[in-house]
């Protein structure tokens, strides 16, 4: 309805009473303006306002980079199990027989193919079965002049090679005569290039060396495949960078620098998986053993093998599979425990445990920062709600409800902490990107949007709590009173 | 004189045996002392009294700022002690208008939106509110200053746009405390002029002052001392009528 104004009657006035307003409650003041006074208040007040907003910029950015830094280690852990072929992998090693068993010393015979055969027969829910044989101690390798020490020199057949997830990038695997005729032939990965005849970045060319000797403890064998090179994620972006770095330098004329540093063995989670990819030796199972067991004095009748890696086709029913194979394996070797089993879920649970610890502690740290930055909220309401006491007498003289200026003061100190949050939010980046520079780590922080929905959520939580008391007591000045204050 | 005697018809506004006792230490402070009152629709009343006698207590209950230690008050046949402090604030809302001796405007708030204030918590939406703000602002001649901040207006200006702000949701009463006090003579003369001219239209205008000239261009004035009725005169039942409520009949409607 539209208000007459009153017109200046010229002579003889009878009006009527004034027309009535509609019946509009009070205590309905629009949101949009309450957001819009809140805005303002903070604009009139930049430094004061900066100032209250810091505790939760740096409480939702903290928040938001340890859930990016543990989300990042989590992917590199899973990435790195996921690398040497997952959960449904079981590895069984061969161990010395236990103590209470030492008599039976004489009778145990160690992992055979026999096993192997055996488990294969008997339980098809066996998807791939693997059977390594390594030498007992470390071999050197030695080409090019260069010398080498590797632990992950192993006889095997071709399923290992499916276990592991390798793949022949130069050259070509092994095949069933090499095997056969126990041929000194061997594929390397290409950590073990990097070492014996150089890395791609110090030698400025990729040296396939297909076709070079390459002695094992003294004997000669001729490399006949390299793998592809592994690496996680966020070595082969750094990597890329370098090399990209390196041939622009070249192209304007310059000689890049020496990489540095090894690029090998940071030993810390995930990259140390592909470390131990590269820096494999395989050869035939059937070289491994004549060239160098079955020649010693003390040979077993037939290979020993190392371990034996086995993948499981059901996960979800890898229990049962596993006290199959246990009975399987106990009566083989007459109940004599030479082996031992080991399964990743030991890992994966590790890496639960740790990503929950890292989550409680980072959340802790910033839990404490955003109730840091909520008292600074409520102490800045409250000593903005003192400062107008006479603006929110004359409020409520002209109209406004305690609801009102309740929900006026609640908005402000709501759009404090939302405004607070965005730039958290924002900011959150550069702590993520300072973190990594200060402590790189091998894996890249991830900021999910969940962590930022839940940062930016407690935020605004923070913002609604802290300001009820400055709110409740605003509401509940007397009108009088304010009017009155100067 | 007691207040008239209106037999039956009940009064806008209606003052029953107020007191409003402040207690300062241990000292008793009567600001009002048992006060009847009653108030016509259209009234033009000024109340009088010396700096403490308790006009400004009396305005603040007959605005619904404040509420009475003892006693009743009805507005509009309304009882004010049964209603509820949100029922006030619709009543300060809609019904009252206040003008202020300090004016009482919001110093970051610029004029439009000062005068738009008690139109947001009536809930009227943004495009009705500037018109009705700005219709109001030219009525008190101050429609070529919108955009500027009460600190950038004289005090007559200021209190034109309290008076804007007063009008807007159409009150049916408007009380003014001291609303010369701040101004010089001339100034307080334009003001005084405006009142008048809202009386005339049928408002109950009621005008604190303790300036007895100021005082003497309402027909009916109520002095006040220490918190009593101390005289009233009423021009209309004398003939003696000079202001500008003259043509109204020589009693209430
Ligand atoms: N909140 C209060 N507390 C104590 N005394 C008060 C309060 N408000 C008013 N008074 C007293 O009540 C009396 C009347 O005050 P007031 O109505 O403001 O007078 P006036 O407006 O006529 O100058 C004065 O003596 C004043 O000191
Ligand atoms: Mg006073």
């Amino acid at each position: 309805m539209s208000l007459e104004l009153p017109r200046i009657p010229i002579s003889g006035m009878t009006l009527p009473e004034p027309p009535s307003m509609p019946d509009l409650p009070v205590g309905q003041t629009s949101l949009g303006n309450a957001v819009v006074v809140g805005l303002k208040e903070i604009w009139a007040h930049k430094f004061r306002s900066a100032l209250t907003m810091l505790g939760i910029v740096l409480g939702v950015s903290s928040l938001v980079a340890m859930s990016a830094m543990v989300q990042g280690m989590e992917n590199g852990q899973r990435e790195a199990m996921l690398a040497i072929g997952g959960l449904e992998k079981v590895r069984m090693e061969a161990q010395r027989v236990p103590v209470e068993q030492r008599h039976l010393r004489d009778m145990a015979r160690g992992m055979t193919l026999a096993d192997v055969e055996a488990l294969k027969a008997g339980i098809p829910e066996i998807e791939i079965i693997a059977p390594e044989m390594r030498l007992e101690v470390d071999p050197t390798l030695q080409a090019n002049g260069r010398f080498h020490r590797t632990f992950m020199t192993g006889g095997i057949l071709p399923e290992k090679m499916r276990i592991m997830e390798h793949e022949v990038e130069h050259g070509r695997m092994f095949n069933d005569i090499d095997a056969a005729e126990a041929r000194p032939v061997c594929l390397i990965g290409t950590g073990i290039r990097d070492e014996l005849f150089g890395r791609p970045e110090e030698t400025g060319t990729e040296v396939i060396p297909l076709g070079r000797t390459m002695t094992i403890n003294g004997q000669p064998f001729t490399i006949i495949g390299m793998f592809k090179r592994y690496e996680g994620e966020q070595d082969r972006k750094q990597r890329l960078e370098r090399e990209a770095e390196r041939q622009r330098l070249l192209a304007e004329g310059r000689t890049p620098p020496k990489a540095q540093g090894p690029s090998r063995g940071q030993g810390r989670g995930g990259s140390f998986a592909f470390w131990i990819k590269n820096n494999t030796v395989y050869m035939p199972l059937n070289t491994m053993w004549h060239r160098f067991q079955a020649g010693l004095s003390n040979a077993p009748p037939e290979p020993r093998l190392s371990n034996i890696e086995l993948k499981v086709r059901d996960f979800s029913r890898i229990e049962q599979t596993l006290s199959r194979i246990r009975n399987i394996m106990m009566v083989n070797h007459r109940g004599i425990e030479d082996f031992a089993f080991r399964t990743f879920e030991d890992w994966s649970a590790d890496i639960d445990r740790f990503v929950k610890n890292a989550r409680m502690s980072g959340g802790l740290i910033a839990g404490i920062s955003l109730f840091v930055g909520g008292i600074g909220i409520m102490n800045i309401m409250l000593a903005s709600i003192s400062e107008r006491i006479r603006e929110i007498g004359i409020r409520k003289a002209v109209g406004a409800g305690g609801l009102d200026i309740f929900v006026q003061i609640l908005v402000e100190s709501t759009v404090i902490a939302v405004v607070g949050g965005l730039l958290g939010l924002a900011f959150s980046r550069f702590v993520v990107l300072g973190i990594t520079w200060v402590a790189p780590t091998g894996n890249d922080p991830v900021i999910t949007g969940g962590a930022m929905a839940l940062a930016f959520g407690f935020a605004v939580g923070v913002g609604l709590l802290a300001g009820i008391f400055p709110a409740v007591k605003a509401a509940r000045m007397d009108v009088i009173q304010s009017l009155r204050y100067d | 004189m007691p207040a008239a005697d209106i037999d039956t018809a009940m009064a806008l506004l209606e003052l029953r045996n107020v007191s409003k006792i402040y207690h300062l230490g241990g000292e008793e402070i009567r600001a009002l002392d048992d006060v009847s009152l009653d108030l016509e629709q259209g009234e033009f009343v000024s109340i009088i009294g010396p700096s403490g006698s308790g006009k400004s207590t009396l305005m603040h209950i007959l605005g619904c700022l404040d509420s009475p230690t003892r006693g009743n008050v009805t507005l509009a046949g309304t009882e004010i002690a049964r209603a509820s402090a949100r029922e006030l604030a619709r009543v300060r809302n809609r019904t009252i208008g206040f003008v202020f001796q300090f004016f009482n405007l919001l110093p970051k708030l610029n004029v439009l939106q000062n005068v738009e204030l008690p139109m947001i918590y009536a809930g009227i939406g943004g495009r009705e509110r500037r018109e009705r703000a700005g219709k109001a602002l030219e009525m008190v001649e101050l429609g070529h200053r919108l955009k500027n901040r009460p600190n950038q207006l004289s005090g007559g200006q200021q209190q034109r746009v309290a008076i804007a702000r007063a009008l807007v949701n159409n009150p049916k009463i408007i009380l003014a405390d001291e609303p010369t006090g701040n101004l010089d003579t001339h100034t307080g003369e334009l003001i005084l002029s405006l009142f008048r001219r809202l009386a005339a239209e049928g408002r109950t205008v009621i005008l604190v002052t303790h300036n007895p000239e100021i005082a003497a261009v309402t027909p009916r004035q109520i002095e006040i001392r220490n918190g009593r009725i101390a005289h009233q005169v009423d021009a209309r039942l004398a003939g003696l009528d000079r202001s500008g409520g003259g043509d109204l009949p020589p009693s209430a409607p």
